[in-house]
């Protein structure tokens, strides 16, 4: 890439962060250049973003209609899977299943509400509804 | 530890005057250049990503990450670091802590006698990132200069300019838990041994990366391109998977740090400057040619994103071709490579 090549198109997942690529220079050296963004990076961005973000309106949809428990809300809220929210309050998966259902999240002992609150970055009062 | 502090009189505000922030394409390669550069011994980052030999390609489609495989153009993390131990002679000191309080006290002691401190965290809990661009991955590195009240003060490789961080979202970004979980891993550069890059220790690295490529195994390598390329080919065009799938690739190429064309470009940086460390102008030639093969990286992602955005049909023949084609180019850059030097 040459230097004058560098996209400057602006990337509006980027939030005016300029990054670093390497391209060669008028007299032949390869730099870093500060970039505004390509149309490429924004596009594959928003696509597995508007898929996170579209996890977490199903499952808001779900605990609005009654079937699912705050905890799946947060969990996709939190750009996290069952995988990875498991790991983070150090829970078996199954367990952490079960707590997506609303009648057992409801009957959560404090203790287990306040791991999963740690594990989200949230209080237990914003993980027991949804924002 | 029992590594010699530096004298209480250096104050964490004179260590972030006299460090120099730099701006660079990849976050490890770039955290420890700067790191190794504060410590005296001056480090591009280009350098620091081909001496360690980091360049590579992986696909690993059995390693799902929130159901996509792993695709890599480097290699894994912590690996640039370790990788430059040898040929630099660093003394490098790794600490890692069972309970965040801990882990956050000693941050704090170090950074009060003056040290700069290299973590490994997760991206998502990092508040200074832009929103889209926190996802949980846990093998971000940046560097910490000092401390102001209640925050931090960061040089992130990536950011133009130093940051701020919180001490609770610092905290919480060293201590994520999941795939590569950091553990609240600190680092720092103890000493350094040699007083400049050995120029055999750069040959060494390139004929290792030639080796890597070209080895006969079909996961890492121009091998796993190729392999990936099959994987492509066989998507279905209409299952809205495929597009995640295709759009994961060209993440991976180029939205994660790579300073362009899956470190391509970089590596090419490294090729020219090894040129001129080693009096081989043969590698400023291989430095051009890696240049291009990174253009055609870029045309394949190009070409990925039209599809994505509906600008033309979604075509997993015509990108698994494209794929084969890069797979051809760098397995004859890396024998011709191998064979120059």
């Amino acid at each position: 890439m040459e230097f004058d090549q560098v996209p400057q198109e602006g990337n509006r997942t980027h939030a005016g962060l300029r990054k670093a690529l390497y391209a060669r220079d008028a007299q032949g050296r390869i730099v870093t250049a500060p970039s505004q963004g390509w149309e490429v990076e924004e596009i594959v961005t928003l696509q597995a973003v508007d898929a996170l973000r579209q996890q977490a309106d199903e499952a808001r949809a779900r605990v609005a209609a009654g079937t699912a428990s705050p905890l799946e809300y947060w969990m996709y809220a939190r750009r996290m899977d069952l995988a990875l929210l498991a790991q983070a309050s150090g829970l078996w998966r199954w367990r952490v299943r079960r707590h997506l259902r609303p009648a057992v999240f409801a009957r959560l002992k404090p203790a287990l509400l306040a791991r999963y609150a740690d594990a989200l970055g949230l209080t237990v009062d914003q993980l027991t509804r949804l924002p | 530890m029992n590594a010699a502090l530096p004298t209480s009189a250096e104050s964490s505000a004179e260590t972030s005057a006299a460090f120099q922030h730099r701006h660079a394409a990849h976050c490890e390669s770039g955290a420890i250049s700067t790191l190794v550069s504060h410590a005296g011994l001056p480090l591009s980052e280009a350098m620091a990503f081909g001496l360690s030999g980091a360049l590579a390609f992986a696909y690993l489609p059995f390693v799902k990450l929130q159901g996509l495989p792993l695709i890599a153009y480097r290699m894994p993390p912590r690996a640039i670091i370790r990788g430059l131990a040898k040929p630099l002679g660093l003394k490098l000191s790794f600490e890692t802590f069972r309970r965040p309080e801990a882990g956050q006290a000693r941050l704090d002691q170090l950074l009060d006698a003056g040290e700069v401190v290299g973590l490994q965290t997760s991206v998502f809990w990092l508040s200074y990132f832009p929103e889209d661009m926190r996802f949980h991955f846990n093998g971000h590195n940046l560097l910490v200069i000092g401390r102001e009240g209640d925050d931090y003060l960061i040089s992130d490789p990536v950011f133009e300019t130093p940051q701020r961080c919180s001490r609770a979202d610092l905290a919480r970004a060293r201590f994520a838990k999941g795939l590569l979980a950091p553990k609240g891993l600190l680092y720092r550069v103890l000493g350094v041994e040699r007083d400049g890059v050995d120029p055999q220790a750069v040959l060494a690295a390139i004929r290792r990366t030639a080796r890597a490529m070209l080895a006969p195994v079909p996961i890492v390598g121009v091998r796993a391109m190729g392999l990936l390329a099959k994987r492509i080919a066989a998507l279905d065009p209409q299952a809205p998977a495929s597009a995640a799938f295709v759009g994961h690739v060209v993440r991976m190429q180029e939205e994660i740090g790579t300073g362009g064309a899956g470190f391509r470009f970089l590596y090419a940086a490294f090729l020219q400057e090894a040129a001129e460390l080693c009096d081989k102008p043969v590698l400023a030639e291989f430095s051009a040619r890696l240049l291009t093969i990174g253009d055609h990286w870029r045309v394949f992602a190009l070409r990925a994103a039209r599809m994505l955005k509906g600008r033309e049909t979604l075509d997993p023949s015509a990108l698994a071709a494209l794929l084969r084609e890069q797979a051809e180019r760098e397995t004859a850059f890396f024998r011709d490579l191998r064979g120059a030097l």
